[in-house]
This record gives structure tokens, C-alpha cells and sequence, in this order.
């Protein structure tokens, strides 16, 4: 399943990179990927994903940008 | 109140109590405590958030983020009495995060704008009604209102109406098109005038604006090779700065014997201190796709896609373009372009006709295109060579040279295009010749190449006579012929090396598997043409070769511009670490020395960020 999510308030694009590499390594996540210009995430979800997965995902956004949200 | 607003508001507030601070502190010289407590209240203030967000990465686990150094490098000038100082350095790192994010969101927003062609709403005819709706509700077959000044949200078919439509969002062509019943217009173009009447004929995830969005804001998703060097290098060259840190502030101390020496400690670990804040990679890691996007967003306001800033990065290194004649150079419709002898030419055009008045074949058609016939004939067809036309008064033969030969008739050999003689009762009239028409602008597009330092190869399936004939009128620098398709591919892989990068332009109807195996795949004209779309690395969506200098124009100015980022972020940040080393911002005042620590971070990155603007700003090419 692919999603895509507004960012909001995402200021660094090396933020950007980190928050990739963590969301990759949640389960159920297939690929994803930010793309700081249209700040927008592309998010592949897998079979095993769950809403537990979105939840990761937020946290991880939230743990390296704390005032970034996620327009879900 | 937005995010920056508040910022700046807090900005100011630390300012004004800092400034009253420092001069009461030099008029009335104010008690240490109440100093002290003026500067803290004033620091906080401005940074209260870059405390909290150390203080919770912190618990996180993550050690060495900018928000962690700067209340390390802070908290550290209070401690040795720096208050004015911590206040400063705190209220100028925040001015340079604010105007940072400002910088990048207002770039960022620009050229979004600059790619934003989708159309907001739509009038749909329903029942009668115009009913206001988002495109995507309109359904195919449904009738949409566009008036003038408006923006067709659809591709379809004009039912009522006529105007004329600014195309130029999607091919950057400048002239308005001229728009009638029955025609079919694109989603994302503008009518100027009057009122269009349109069924639509795709929904809006299948209409051209639709694509064309996907595919650029893909785009940005391909990284290219510098990018991904700078990802790289980011990751170690902040570790590898921080160990540095490290060093520098412990290691020289107890070198030199003097570890009982507080004041060789303070100095050594203010240069400690120094060396993290230009540690951050920010700058590198946004000026190089920002860059990109730049140069992507530019190409495509000219009516060029570029799918990713990989191609652009290729684009800007290919040696070699090679074409394809039909429906790249040449229109691709059959047509008369020459008649000889030229003072006969209407005289051999009637005979001509005369005898190809019954045919379908692409050669009658356009020859009768030219001229009428004047009398009914007998008409034999000789396969493969030609017609035999008897008319009540006379005979025609109208055919190749061997139809001629054999009928007794000499006839002057002739080598490009397709020829068709044209005798009378056995004798030879002249000839006219059928060829595929060169597109105006062919030339000049091959010479602006050659301007770029780019090599020109044709890859044809036509006849070699053909073929080279176009090559030379148009001054191409190699010709290769008779190919067939998979027979492009291997000449294509000959030409290919890692020196040599190539790019491919062609129509992308039958050559995908050219387009895919050249470094660059150009599809021209592709409005509409799906496959091209998908298959090719660029798209240029009008019909015009000279797009192909523009777009390498495009894609050399956008690697300049990210090779300037990378050398400026890097050569001032190594600048700033060397001075550093060497004592040379001692001199300064601790917070001074701060300041330029900061700018080498912030000052750095807004300066990358506004010379990626430049790669949006690229010339029109004046047409003549």
C-alpha cells in the first residue's frame, strides 16, 4: 500500500535524512521516503502493517523533529 | 501567530533586555546578580527550546545535534562568566535558525510555485447547470465551461467555442495557440479569450497536468550521484569534526604540560567549543538538492521534464547527442520537396497526379496534395515500380528509375529521398522528390549544440542516401543508417562509455528500447504519447529539437551551481576550523569568535540557498 503524508514544519533537510532511516527500519514500513522540498512523505506500507506502524512512524518523526507534524 | 513570528517576537524581547543590560552594566555598573539574572532571563528567552530539545534528545540517546552544542558551548560561557556573551551567541544562533528557515521555506514555496499548474476547480455543465466541482469529479464524456483567463482543468475535445490558449505552462512555448471545434486542448493550458466548451476525454488522474505533476515532484525523489556524496560525506564529517572537538580541547593542555593551568584549559576548550558549531552539515545537505529542484523546476517552466537530478547530473555531462531523423529532425510526413526541372514544376505535378490520382499510397497522397489531376486515366500499377497511366491523348509513365529503364527511357540518377520520374509518351519529363520535411528549427538546434562543445550522431532507419543527405543540410557530425531498432541499441551501446556519456533524442513511439539504453533518454513532442513518457529520462513536451540545448544549458548552470555549494560550505567551514586551531579568533572577544563560528554555519547555508536560486533564473531563448 503506498501513502503519501503532508509534512508540516519540517525545517532541516538532514533531519529529513535521519527521519528516513529510522522510519525504514520500523516494521512493516517497506520503503519511505521524504522529499524535503514538496515536504511530503512517501510511505510503502507493507501486509503486516499496522496502525501500531503509523504511530511508529509519528514517533520517529517526533524524536528527531519535535516540532514537526505529520498531516495524516 | 506562525512559528517565525513567535520567534522573532522572542528575538527581539532577549535583544532589548540584553542591550539594556550592557549598558547599564557600563553607565551605573549593576550588581553582579542582577546582571547576571537579567542576561539568564534574556537567554532564556531566546532559547528556551533549544534547552528543552537538548535536554529530550538527550534522553533519546542522540548526543551531538546543533541544540545539544549550542547549550553545551552556552551553558559553558556562563560558567566561565561570559554572561553578555551566551546571551549574544544564544539570540544570534536563533536569528540564524529563523532566518534559515525562512530562506528555505521561501525557496522552497517558490519554486514550488513555479511548477504549480494544477487547475483548482472546474465548471462542469450538468443538467444545463454550471455547477462549480475539483477536477477530479468530472467524469469522461462530461461537458466543462473554461472562459477566458481560466485555466482548462481537463484534456478533451472543444465542442463550441474558439480561442486562443497560453500553452506555455506545460510546452514553454510563448506563442498562443489558436483553438477551434473539434480540436483537442491540454489540461494546465490557459484560454485567453472566449469561452471554451469541452467534453473531456480522461479523467484528471489520467489528464496531462496530472502526469506532468507526478512526474516532477518524483523527480526530486532520483538522487543524483553529488547528492548523494554529500549524504555521505555528512556522515562522517560531523563525527569526524566532534572527535576533532574533542581533541583539540583535551589534547593540547596536556601536551603541553600545563593541565594544572586553568586559563590553557579555557582557551582550548573555547576552540573546542567552536569547532562543533561548525560540525552541523546542514548547509551541504540542503544546498545540493535544492539545487536540483531549482534546476528541474526551471527546465520544466521551459516545457522540459526532467525526471530526477540524476539526469540533470548526466545531462550536464553528455559528450554525445545522438538523434533520431523521423519525427525528431524531420516532421515525418511525406511531402514534395523538390520538382526537376523547377520552371516544369506545375506542368510535371498534373502528370503526376494524372497518373497517382487513385492511389492511397503516401507518395500519391502527396503528390496529389500538390496538385490536381486534369483528366480521367487507365491506371495500371506495376508493383515496386510504378504506374502506367493511359489517358485519351497519352501515356504517363510515373515511377522509379527501373520503370523508366525498362520502358526505354533515360532518366539522371538521383540519391535522397524517394524519387518518382515523370515521363510522357516515352519521354522523360523530370522527376519530383518526395521526402520527409525538415522541421525549421533542426538546424539551429544542431548548431547550439556544437556551441556546448557537443558532438551530433543520426541514427536512422531510412535508406544511407537519405539519411546522409539530412545529416550534411543540417551539419550533423556522423550519420549512421539502416538501422533497425535493436540495430540503434548496438550502435547506441558502441558509441556509449564512461567518458563519453550519451544522450538519445527521439519521438518514442518505436525507439524505447534506444531511449532506455542511452545514459540521457530524450523524448520529444511526447503530449499525449504515454509511453514516451514513461520510458524516457527527459520529456520535452513540445515539438521543437532546439529544447535539447536548452535543457543542457540548463543542466550545466545547475551543476555549477551545486559544485559552488560544496566547495563554498566546505572551504569556509575548513576555513573557520583552521583559524580556529591556530588561535586566530582568540583575538576576537569570545563572543565575537561565536559569531563567526555560527555564521560559518547558518551564513553559509543562506548563502547556498540563495545561489540555488539562481538555478531557477535561466534565459528564454529569443525566438527569431
Amino acid at each position: 500500500m503506498k501513502k503519501v503524508i503532508a509534512m508540516e514544519d519540517l525545517d532541516c533537510a538532514n533531519c529529513a535524512a535521519k527521519m528516513e532511516k529510522s522510519i525504514n527500519k520500523i516494521n512493516g514500513v517497506v520503503s519511505c521516503n521524504i522529499n524535503f522540498m514538496l515536504q511530503r512523505m512517501t510511505l510503502e506500507l507493507g501486509e503486516n502493517a499496522t496502525d501500531d506502524t503509523l504511530k511508529q512512524i509519528s514517533n520517529a518523526v517526533k524524536k528527531i523533529e519535535p516540532d514537526c507534524r505529520l498531516k495524516i | 501567530m506562525s512559528r517565525n513570528k513567535k520567534a522573532l517576537i522572542r528575538i527581539c524581547v532577549a535583544l532589548g533586555v540584553t542591550i539594556v543590560t550592557v549598558v547599564l552594566e557600563y553607565t551605573i555598573s549593576l550588581n553582579k546578580w542582577i546582571a547576571l539574572s537579567l542576561f539568564a532571563a534574556a537567554y532564556l528567552v531566546a532559547g528556551y527550546d533549544v534547552l528543552w530539545k537538548a535536554a529530550t534528545n538527550l534522553i533519546h540517546g542522540k548526543v551531538f545535534d546543533e541544540n545539544f552544542l549550542m547549550t553545551l558551548a552556552t551553558v559553558g560561557a556562563f560558567v566561565i562568566g561570559e554572561y553578555a556573551d551566551a546571551a549574544a551567541v544564544m539570540i544570534l544562533y536563533q536569528t540564524g535558525e529563523l532566518f534559515q528557515r525562512y530562506a528555505v521555506g521561501k525557496s522552497r514555496r517558490d519554486i514550488a510555485a513555479l511548477m504549480d499548474i494544477r487547475p483548482e476547480e472546474a465548471v462542469v455543465l450538468r443538467n444545463g447547470e454550471e455547477v462549480v466541482v475539483h477536477p477530479s469529479e468530472i467524469a469522461v464524456g462530461e461537458t466543462f465551461v473554461v472562459k477566458a483567463g481560466e485555466k482548462i482543468p481537463l484534456d478533451g475535445v472543444v465542442s463550441k467555442g474558439e480561442c486562443n490558449v497560453d500553452t506555455s505552462a506545460i510546452t514553454g512555448e510563448s506563442l498562443p495557440r489558436r483553438v477551434q471545434t473539434q480540436q483537442s486542448v491540454i489540461s494546465g493550458c490557459i484560454d485567453l479569450d472566449g469561452v471554451l466548451y469541452v467534453t473531456a476525454t480522461g479523467t484528471y488522474d489520467d489528464s496531462t497536468v496530472a502526469k506532468i505533476l507526478e512526474l516532477v515532484e518524483n523527480a526530486s525523489s532520483k538522487k543524483a550521484p553529488a547528492e548523494n556524496f554529500i549524504t555521505k560525506f555528512s556522515k562522517y564529517y560531523t563525527p569526524a569534526v566532534v572527535a576533532l572537538a574533542l581533541l583539540v580541547g583535551v589534547l593540547p593542555p596536556l601536551v603541553t604540560g600545563r593541565a594544572a593551568d586553568w586559563a590553557t584549559w579555557s582557551i582550548w576548550l573555547k576552540r573546542a567549543m567552536m569547532f562543533l558549531f561548525v560540525s552541523c552539515p546542514c548547509a551541504l545537505v540542503i544546498s545540493v538538492p535544492l539545487g536540483f529542484f531549482g534546476g528541474i523546476a526551471a527546465s520544466s517552466k521551459r516545457g522540459i521534464l526532467v525526471k530526477g537530478g540524476n539526469y540533470l547530473e548526466l545531462l550536464a555531462k553528455v559528450k554525445t547527442v545522438a538523434f533520431d531523423k523521423t519525427g525528431t529532425l524531420t516532421k515525418g510526413n511525406f511531402a514534395v520537396t523538390e520538382v526537376v526541372p523547377q520552371n516544369k514544376r506545375q506542368q510535371i505535378l498534373e502528370l503526376a497526379a494524372i497518373a497517382e490520382q487513385y492511389s492511397n499510397h503516401p507518395i500519391a497522397v502527396s503528390v496529389c496534395r500538390e496538385a490536381k489531376a486534369t483528366c480521367e486515366a487507365t491506371v495500371t500499377e506495376i508493383a515496386g515500380k510504378g504506374m502506367v497511366a493511359e489517358t485519351k491523348n497519352f501515356t504517363v509513365l510515373c515511377g522509379n528509375a527501373q520503370l523508366m529503364r525498362d520502358n526505354g527511357v533515360q532518366c539522371p540518377e538521383v540519391h535522397h529521398g524517394t524519387v518518382v520520374y515523370v515521363a510522357k509518351d516515352g519521354n522523360f519529363e523530370g522527376y519530383v522528390v518526395i521526402a520527409d520535411e525538415i522541421k525549421p528549427e533542426a538546424k539551429e538546434a544542431i548548431e547550439l549544440l556544437h556551441k556546448e562543445g557537443v558532438s551530433t550522431v543520426m541514427l536512422s532507419g531510412d535508406k544511407a542516401e537519405t539519411a546522409q543527405y539530412v545529416s550534411d543540410l543540417l551539419g550533423i557530425d556522423e550519420c549512421r543508417a539502416e538501422l533497425l531498432p535493436q540495430d540503434k541499441v548496438s550502435e547506441l551501446v558502441k558509441l556509449k562509455s564512461d567518458k563519453n556519456k550519451i544522450a538519445y533524442v527521439g519521438d518514442g513511439i518505436n525507439d524505447s528500447p534506444v531511449l532506455a539504453a542511452a545514459d540521457v533518454g530524450i523524448a520529444m513532442g511526447a503530449m499525449g504519447s504515454d509511453a514516451a513518457i514513461e520510458t524516457a529520462d527527459v520529456v520535452l513536451m513540445q515539438d521543437d529539437p532546439t529544447a535539447v540545448s536548452t535543457a543542457k544549458k540548463i543542466a550545466k548552470k545547475t551543476l555549477r551551481i551545486v559544485r559552488e555549494n560544496i566547495v563554498i560550505s566546505l572551504v569556509i567551514k575548513f576555513a573557520v576550523l583552521i583559524l580556529t586551531l591556530f588561535g586566530i579568533l582568540d583575538k576576537l572577544l569570545f563572543g565575537l569568535g561565536m559569531i563567526v563560528a555560527i555564521l560559518a554555519d547558518v551564513g553559509v547555508c543562506v548563502l547556498a540557498i540563495l545561489n540555488s536560486m539562481r538555478a531557477m533564473l535561466v534565459k528564454k531563448r529569443i525566438k527569431a
